[in-house]
């Protein structure tokens, strides 16, 4: 049985997944550096060195851009490259060479937008500062993607919001087609949904596929996984306005946003809810199992940043909270305590089962050997746990 | 019976769904504002940039100012105490893209035109602590002696235009013309500002030999939220 298992598991497309996750802890360690030295410049402005090129305002979407698409984005291909292959009992679609593509093409938009923002390349709207040439260039990498795994709704909102008009196709700066309050929508439709759909639902799909495996327990329940994507899905679209209250934006797109936010409350806490059951009856395995400690402590943050997220999407909460430091901490709270977590199962699986050598199967069969293998055997009955 | 599991199993209807799903929200919120005629108030005097305001306001992008100061003022009155008038989406309305920001680590600037002197920006801007000593904005000398590269700048404004900036053929014509003129204190400014009304004119950088990035910075911040007259403003003009 377990021969028989791993012999199928070497039979995916593997190669690319562990590529995926070494960009994803390197854009990682890299994004939290620069978020850290952003944070000092906040402190000592002197750390702007008067430098154009390193200063604040061109340095943060270094770190937003590199948290969300360098860390979150390659963390989200990866897991889908592995878990459709297991799902669907079968290896990618075109093989190593498309994925190949996706990969090399992803990390190239990475650098490309990275380079430009310090160079002043930059559309000036948040989570969308690439320019043109760089959103062509990634639509690119995205229907490739797409043909490889068929099934992403964050290439829409990429597309829409990219729409801008360059002065000439050889220069960089291009003017966004829609201009103020349309502009402002349409920004927040994205920006919103950026971290929407990238940083919840799909580390959701991570929360689904990992939690019950690394338990070995079904989903609580499968009914109310259902209902949590679906009404997730539908609700979140309409929730950007809660980025615009008080502003311009007129008052029926404001009220429409503000009541969708608190709907959202919802479905959050009944996915937070299902997470959680799942672990019936294998709670003890928390005490073993590091990465399952990972996982039910990033759905426990999933359940308070949701819960925080409708509270400050209510008109008089935000009229306060808007404009300062308690939106950046929100973020924070779901990115790195949700999202963040989430991607433990990688060095797990990856190192337990040996496919990725060295570093991690000495991170984790090192310091817990016994704890990542022999009792939550981490990628179910194909971990042979050699390592 | 129904079962979810045909979904499943089926990826293509699976995307359909979504895409329907997802579409609703968006388009119920964001279509009216294109079709719902109120959407921008009924005021006069927003006009569009200076060729030199918008280089300014390139730059502004450039140097991503929105990421710490707001061009929005909301109708609360601690606000419109300190920053005037409370924002309206007319004043926008030729901000590609818009600048509204999310987050005040410096004040908001929608109406900081007209407000300090050319000097004090200049100043300012190359070394904030030397006018604000509590100040944690970066230092931005090099704006100084920066020349304002414009040699696309009708380019620039004609692009404007096809996304919708009512940019006249005059207006491009005299593009690079405007530009040199509205920083040049000997310049003849007449047509400029009957072209663009209320327009900042003179030397913004306190060397009138170079037309510098800072010359087109200070001229953008000396527009901002000037061009709107609110004494003729009345409430039902404002009602969206």
């Amino acid at each position: 049985m377990t021969d028989q298992a791993s012999a199928s598991s070497s039979a995916y497309n593997e190669g690319v997944i562990r590529l995926l996750v070494i960009a994803t802890m390197f854009w990682g360690v890299a994004a939290f550096l620069v978020g850290v030295l952003i944070a000092l410049q906040l402190a000592y402005p002197v750390l702007n060195l008067d430098l154009e090129w390193f200063s604040f305002g061109r340095v943060r979407p270094l770190h937003t851009s590199g948290a969300i698409f360098g860390f979150g984005g390659n963390a989200l291909i990866a897991t889908s490259f592995y878990v459709v292959q297991r799902t669907g009992r079968t290896t990618l679609f075109g093989g190593e060479t498309l994925a190949g593509f996706v990969f090399v093409g992803y990390q190239l938009f990475l650098v490309m937008a990275g380079v430009g923002y310090l160079l002043g390349i930059t559309q000036g709207r948040e989570y969308a500062e690439p320019e043109w040439y760089v959103d062509l260039w990634l639509t690119l990498v995205w229907v490739v993607y797409l043909l490889v795994f068929l099934g992403t709704t964050v290439a829409m909102l990429h597309i829409v919001n990219a729409l801008a008009l360059p002065v000439s196709w050889t220069g960089t700066k291009s003017y966004s087609l829609f201009s103020g309050v349309q502009d402002a929508l349409t920004q927040w439709w994205y920006g919103h949904n950026a971290v929407g759909f990238f940083l919840t639902a799909g580390f959701l799909g991570i929360m689904y596929y990992f939690i019950p495996k690394q338990a070995e327990r079904p989903v609580y329940s499968y009914r109310l996984s259902i209902i949590h994507f679906w009404s997730i899905i539908f609700l979140y679209i309409w929730a950007g306005p809660h980025h615009l209250f008080y502003t311009s934006l007129p008052d029926w797109a404001q009220t429409l946003g503000m009541t969708f936010s608190v709907m959202l409350w919802m479905p959050s806490w009944g996915g937070m809810i299902n997470g959680i059951m799942t672990l019936s009856g294998a709670w003890d395995k928390l005490r073993t199992d590091p990465v399952l400690r990972f996982l039910v402590v990033s759905v426990a943050f999933y359940g308070m940043s949701t819960f925080e997220g409708p509270l400050m999407s209510v008109k008089p909460v935000n009229a306060l909270s808007h404009w300062t430091d308690w939106t950046v901490g929100h973020t924070h709270s779901g990115a790195l305590g949700c999202s963040a977590r989430s991607i433990s199962w990688c060095p797990s699986c990856g190192g337990a089962r040996g496919s990725i050598p060295s570093v991690w199967s000495a991170f984790t069969s090192g310091s817990r050997p016994s704890a990542s293998c022999s009792t939550s055997r981490p990628c179910g009955s194909r971990a042979s746990c050699k390592a | 019976m129904f079962s979810h599991s045909k979904i499943e199993q089926n990826v293509i209807l699976m995307l359909v769904l979504i895409l329907i799903t997802v579409s609703i929200g968006g388009l119920v919120e964001i279509v009216p504002l294109y079709t719902v005629e109120s959407t921008i108030e009924r005021v006069e005097g927003v006009r569009p940039y200076t060729p030199l305001e918008l280089r300014g306001r390139d730059i502004y992008i450039r140097e991503g100012c929105y990421l710490c100061h707001s061009q929005q003022v909301r109708p609360f009155r601690d606000e419109v105490e300190r920053y005037g008038h409370y924002s309206l989406a007319a004043e926008s309305m030729y901000d590609h893209p818009f600048q509204w920001g999310s987050k005040r680590t410096g004040p908001d600037l929608a109406r900081v035109g007209g407000k300090y002197s050319n000097e004090w920006h200049a100043a300012h801007m190359a070394d904030p602590r030397s006018v604000v000593p509590e100040s944690i904005m970066p230092a931005y000398g090099f704006m100084l002696d920066r020349p304002l590269e414009a040699a696309d700048i009708a380019e620039r404004l004609e692009t404007n235009r096809a996304v919708g900036v009512p940019y006249s053929d005059e207006m491009i014509e005299n593009a690079a013309a405007d530009l040199e003129a509205q920083a040049d204190p000997e310049a003849d400014t007449d047509d400029l500002l009957a072209r663009y009304p209320k327009a900042a004119v003179g030397d913004f950088d306190g060397n009138p030999a170079l037309l510098s990035e800072m010359d087109a910075m200070v001229a953008y911040m000396q527009i901002l939220g000037r061009m709107v007259d609110f004494t003729d403003v009345k409430p039902e003009d404002l009602r969206q």
